[in-house]
């Protein structure tokens, strides 16, 4: 078989991606270049009204914030949850992972309706605050961005653990013992040893969950409400409420460079850490 | 090299480890002097590695103790024993150069500065890696990984050294080398060892004393010369080395000596074990180096059906059949001589010392 007739082969699933994901974005570009709402007029007035105004900014600067946000909370209990599920006997770690797929398994609306059960003023969590004397009025935790980190750290858990576990678990146990025989205390083995033995992993599940949660549109406005604005919910207005669709390809284009940058410059860190893991 | 320090005594006393229901120790007793290479030996499943985790503190014994000169250590932790390991697989870091994983133990003990890159130096130097010390682990052979491993293990001054397979995942020509090397360090040091392994040959050759350890349990713990010449046990004679057993009854005891009637048809003067009485069924032992052929029949000498003889290396080795069924393992030097068909019977070389056994009938 020559080369041309090998390049060919990829050609179906490229036409695909053309079709599928390409031509809309190329589409996406092209309705940004319009002035008017009714894309007739061609010209530049939605990206200087966008990038024109403080308050877009301020949008965006809180959409990656919200995912910096996310992104420490997940690592914060997840990293925690991975050592205990590595050290675990093998029946419990399969009830740990069980665990820790569900909430993948559920709608993400059904998860997010079950966190304002949990959050709400008469909700789980108010309700325990209340009878143990902490706090003596309700806390406001829906409609704040603390609410929102909560609820996301839980929702976006699994795509930090699994990239997680599964490069944990490749590691050496004799690793650990080495060090402990060296002289090295646990937390000495867990910084020097096991954390950068597992930074593929961690970047892998921080690049997932600053994707998935500056983009979750459903968790952010049905918990954050309409006063907590992010990106995805002044894309949704301004492309089904006020049918501005040029704007909301401004917005949507935002969006995608932010998170792209963001999301790149963690994918360089993994390339440069995951060089040390062999097998 | 510098500072010798003294060599520690080790002494592990009534150790019982249990995993769930099973035994996986039992009851294990040793007594290791300063500076003395002890191999635990044993089919896979014995307990050896376990004991080995048990000294390293890696795991906890369910009864017993471990005493480093005189002083129990089991209450410390892993990392306040001062126990180094070598592992089979060696367990260097992988994200960390040479140097570093030399260093490691050093900088986890507080030592900073040029004293750390000191000792570095002169323990890569000691394992003759001196220009690798900016190698990640994957850019190394095996034989130089182990060598860093052991330099690392070494670097800290442990008290005791322990070796789990360490030798197992080179090649042969390696090997030897390792071994001879291991031992050298392990003299100049004059460190206390125990080597884990399922390699008699390794064991024998490294050791100064080895335990045989069997289900949990030590077996015989003894030079190689004793263990190889005077097994105590069935499990020891058919563990280590090649060993001919045949059936034979005690016929008479004199003097601590049994006249032992071979079932093969022979009579066999040979040191009786305690606890055996005239009219005992007993299984004689006999290494194959340790049997003869002869064209002479005689009152020692049994008939044999002779079979295959084949050339191994310097040796001949010799395929017979007893009278009585046994097959025999005959070892002999090569030498020019033709095969001599008379040959059909079978004795004990000159310096033979086959081992009694008794036998349930």
């Amino acid at each position: 078989m020559n080369k041309l007739a090998e390049w060919q082969l990829t050609l179906p699933l490229a036409l695909a991606f053309a079709a599928i994901f390409l031509a809309p974005l190329l589409m996406l570009v092209g309705v940004s270049f319009f002035s008017d709402d009714k894309i007739t007029q061609p010209g530049f007035a939605q990206w200087v009204k966008f990038y024109g105004d403080p308050f877009s900014y301020k949008v965006i600067a809180d959409t990656m914030l919200l995912g910096v946000k996310t992104v420490c909370a997940t690592i914060l209990v997840g990293y925690p949850l991975a050592l205990v599920y590595l050290d675990a006997p093998p029946r419990l770690q399969k009830v740990l992972i069980f665990v820790i797929v569900m909430p993948l398994l559920l709608s993400v609306v059904v998860r997010t309706f079950a966190w304002i059960v949990v959050l709400g003023r008469e909700g789980v969590v108010n309700q325990l605050l209340l009878s143990l004397g902490i706090i003596s009025e309700p806390l406001r935790l829906l409609q704040t961005e603390l609410g929102l980190v909560i609820s996301l750290t839980q929702i976006e858990m699994p795509l930090m653990l699994l990239p997680l576990i599964s490069v944990m678990s490749r590691l050496d146990p004799n690793l650990r013992d080495a060090s402990a025989a060296l002289g090295a205390s646990r937390w000495r083995t867990l910084f020097t040893v096991i954390v950068p033995l597992s930074m593929p992993g961690l970047v892998a599940g921080c690049l997932l969950v600053f994707a998935s949660s500056t983009t979750a549109f459903i968790s952010q406005t049905v918990i954050g409400g309409v006063r907590l604005i992010y990106l995805p919910l002044l894309i949704w207005q301004q492309s089904l409420v006020v049918f501005n669709w040029p704007f909301a390809a401004v917005v949507s284009i935002a969006l995608l460079i932010s998170v792209l940058t963001v999301v790149s410059a963690l994918s360089w860190l993994g390339r440069r850490s995951g060089g040390y893991v062999h097998g | 090299m510098q500072s010798t320090p003294a060599a520690r005594t080790l002494d592990v006393e009534d150790l019982t480890v249990r995993y769930g229901q099973a035994l996986a120790v039992d009851g294990v007793t040793l007594a290791i002097e300063p500076g003395e290479v002890v191999a635990l030996l044993g089919p896979s499943g014995c307990g050896k590695t376990t004991l080995l985790r048990v000294i390293a503190g890696f795991v906890r014994q369910a009864a017993g103790r471990v005493r480093v000169d005189g002083a129990t250590i089991d209450h410390l932790p892993a990392n306040q024993r001062n126990i180094g390991i070598v592992f089979q697989n060696y367990a260097l870091f992988p994200h960390m150069t040479v140097a570093e994983n030399v260093a490691y133990g050093l900088r986890a003990r507080g030592a900073r500065g040029p004293e750390v890159q000191a000792r570095v130096s002169r323990f890569l130097d000691v394992v003759q890696l001196g220009g690798f010390r900016e190698r990640l682990p994957r850019q190394l052979s095996g034989g130089q990984q182990q060598r860093v491993a052991l330099a690392r293990a070494l670097a800290v001054e442990p008290s005791i050294l322990l070796l789990d397979e360490p030798f197992a995942a080179l090649d042969r020509n390696l090997r030897l080398d390792m071994q001879i090397e291991v031992k050298r360090l392990q003299r100049t040091l004059g460190l206390t060892t125990i080597l884990v392994t399922h390699d008699q040959d390794e064991a024998m050759s490294v050791a100064d004393r080895i335990a045989v350890m069997n289900k949990g349990q030590v077996e015989q713990f003894d030079t190689p010369v004793a263990i190889y010449d005077r097994p105590q046990t069935l499990f020891v004679n058919g563990f280590i080395g090649t060993t001919n057993l045949m059936n034979g009854k005690v016929a008479a005891l004199r003097n601590g000596t049994a006249t032992v009637a071979l079932d093969a048809g022979a009579s066999l003067s040979l040191a009786a074990p305690t606890g055996i009485g005239v009219g005992a069924a007993v299984l004689i032992s006999v290494r194959p180096e340790q049997l003869a052929l002869s064209s002479v029949p005689g009152p020692n000498a049994w008939k044999i059906e002779p079979g295959l003889s084949l050339p191994i290396g310097a040796q001949l080795v010799h395929e017979a059949r007893t009278a009585d069924g046994a097959s025999l393992k005959i070892v002999e030097p090569r030498r020019a001589a033709a095969a001599d068909a008379a040959r059909i019977y079978c004795t004990l070389a000159a310096d033979a010392r086959p081992t009694l056994f008794p036998r349930s009938t």
